[in-house]
């Protein structure tokens, strides 16, 4: 994506992170601008979930900075990273069974009515705001019912349907596509297109080769707490791609 | 950000959950207010004096008694904590109540001055001497539910260790300040405080009437606020609810203080009826506590209760305590019998969701 002109949404130089004596992420530099989706791909242990937890704010890094819409900001916790438009979507989604879909959906940010000095849940606006957002995701979600009863699919559009509540200006998905079906694994994506369309930043972080190439402008690998490669989707394939997440390949 | 709804969803796959299947239809509340109503019809044809208002009135009336501090420690409980120290709590708060009543009423101390016609200061106007001595009884429950608070929350000491440790600290410092021999409301507002507290309006017990104003109150607050999702989320999934920025310390402190108060408060309604506060008063309450609050419905792993389960599971000891006295049985079969019915009801509870 040829965007190069625009100030990017994130951007990362010399981030370096160590917990105690191992260094997880060395000198990491990247930039997301807005509109443009990212596969960050990278075997285990490779440093994606530490960068990831970097940006949303879990973890501070040792080294580096990190700029968000051309400013330099520091999260102490999620919720910071949250308030500047940041928004994850955990792999283990990070739902509380005993609620519903809505509440889900609305958690740490419920609708409320003032009735004088007390603020009342709305419950009507918040099912309906939420059945939209399903709608939009095309997921047979029913607002009111418990996430304890709903596959996974559903578990996943409820995540997702989270991150669509506020104005984010870059979501980010850890392996979104790793637990649904095939059907759904086409709506997630086609979701991803949407967000793109509308000046979403997305991170992909994903094992899936073929989700990746399907919806992502540039592919970042990391390996051993390093990035290896940075390249346009059309300036890669697959086997390179694979190439340098094992190490076959060491840098491009 | 919003996008055009190409088609509304159909639900094709997904069937609308049954209502007996939701709610408290499927709940463990649900069963266990059924078997209440099923014992309560046993005990009519068992008892012609079961359903008699005087017995009724005797049965609303004691399990008043540890009904409200039920509904407080359900809170806790929901945010899958646990709280030991309501029983020490409910006679601590209860002595401070009446050694503030009785001081303010005889000057022993610097603090209260006598007025020109003999009485203390403060005797001079009604009620002020009550108001002010069952605010400090909450007070103390407020600072003792605070420090619960603060260091399960904060200093993530566990639940279950911090208010064990509470539940000793807080009896030691009832003996310590009663010297052991426990206190008696007394003074100019003795009388309005034993009608607050055993009294009775048309026949209501007034502690009845309490505990169904503070179970409104928790229905709305549990249901209806942002807080009481807030404390549904942490018990459901406590790392998902600090994710999604939920101020989860504040949450779990305020859960604590919540219950301390609420046992504070039952503390002073109890002494009310004992017409004292005795040093060993509620000692091993707790442990009635949480049968109750278990029994009702309130899952001790976190996220799920209610104040309706809480007063079911009052009800249910106090009608099977009352069935046993009426039907003339040993009434030391009744610990044994409410160890049946806790295990019971969590074990009908487990069978249901293993069907389902």
């Amino acid at each position: 994506m040829a965007s190069t002109g625009a100030t990017p949404v994130l951007e990362l130089t010399g981030i370096g992170k160590e917990f105690g004596a191992i260094r997880a992420l060395h000198g990491v530099d990247m930039h997301v601008h807005p509109g443009e989706v990212v596969g960050l791909m990278g075997d285990n242990g490779a440093g994606k979930s530490t960068l990831v937890k970097i940006i949303a704010g879990n973890f501070r890094p040792t080294h580096g900075e990190v700029r968000f819409d051309g400013n330099a900001v520091h999260f102490y916790r999620p919720i910071d990273a949250r308030a500047v438009g940041i928004e994850v979507v955990y792999q283990d989604l990070a739902l509380a069974d005993n609620l519903t879909a809505a509440a889900n959906v609305f958690l740490g940010r419920e609708l409320t009515r003032k009735f004088g000095p007390i603020a009342l849940l709305d419950h009507k606006a918040m099912a309906s705001r939420a059945l939209k957002l399903f709608g939009e995701l095309r997921s047979e979600t029913r607002p009111d019912d418990l996430v304890k009863q709903m596959s996974g699919g559903q578990r996943q559009a409820v995540a997702i349907a989270r991150t669509r509540l506020s104005n984010a200006k870059l979501v980010m998905m850890d392996e979104p596509t790793a637990a649904i079906s095939v059907r759904q694994v086409e709506q997630v994506l086609s979701l991803i297109h949407r967000l793109k369309e509308q000046g979403v930043a997305v991170m992909l972080i994903s094992h899936r080769m073929p989700d990746v190439f399907a919806v992502c402008d540039r592919v970042v690998v990391m390996r051993r707490g390093e990035k290896r490669a940075d390249k346009a989707i059309h300036d890669t394939s697959p086997e390179e791609v694979t190439a340098l997440i094992t190490g076959a390949k060491e840098a491009a | 950000m919003t996008l055009p709804l190409e088609n509304p969803i159909s639900f094709t796959n997904i069937g609308r959950i049954r209502w007996w299947q939701r709610g408290i239809f499927a709940s463990q509340t649900g069963y266990v207010l059924l078997a209440l109503v099923v014992l309560m019809i046993v005990m009519h044809f068992a008892s012609p004096y079961f359903f008699t208002q005087g017995n009724m009135q005797n049965v609303a009336k004691n399990f008043s008694f540890i009904a409200i501090a039920t509904l407080g420690i359900t809170f806790v409980i929901i945010t899958g904590g646990i709280d030991l120290s309501v029983g020490s709590m409910m006679c601590f708060s209860a002595m401070i109540t009446s050694m503030v009543m009785v001081e303010l009423s005889a000057p022993g101390s610097h603090f209260v001055h006598l007025a020109a016609d003999g009485k203390t200061v403060v005797a001079n106007v009604p009620g002020l001497i009550l108001l002010i001595s069952v605010l400090a009884g909450l007070c103390t429950a407020f600072i003792v539910g605070l420090v619960n608070g603060f260091c399960i929350a904060m200093l993530g000491l566990s639940p279950f260790v911090t208010t064990l440790g509470m539940l000793s600290i807080v009896r030691g410092l009832a003996y310590v300040v009663s010297n052991g021999r426990g206190s008696f409301p007394g003074g100019p507002d003795a009388d309005y405080f034993y009608a607050l507290t055993s009294g009775d309006v048309l026949g209501v017990p007034a502690p009845f009437i309490y505990l169904v104003i503070l179970a409104v109150v928790m229905a709305v607050v549990l249901h209806h606020t942002s807080f009481g999702r807030h404390v549904f989320a942490l018990g459901g999934n406590e790392k998902a609810a600090e994710l999604t920025g939920i101020p989860v310390v504040r949450v779990k402190i305020e859960v604590y203080v919540i219950c301390a108060l609420a046992a504070g408060l039952q503390g002073i309604i109890i002494s009310g009826w004992l017409g004292s506060a005795p040093a060993n008063m509620a000692t091993s309450y707790e442990l009635n506590v949480i049968a109750a609050a278990v029994i009702g419905g309130a899952n001790l792993a976190g996220g799920l209760g209610g104040p309706l389960g809480a007063i079911v599971g009052c009800v249910l000891l106090e009608v099977i305590r009352n069935g046993l006295v009426l039907a003339q049985v040993n009434s030391y079969w009744q610990q044994t019998l409410v160890g049946v019915i806790i295990i019971l009801a969590v074990l009908v509870d487990r069978i249901r969701s293993r069907m389902t």
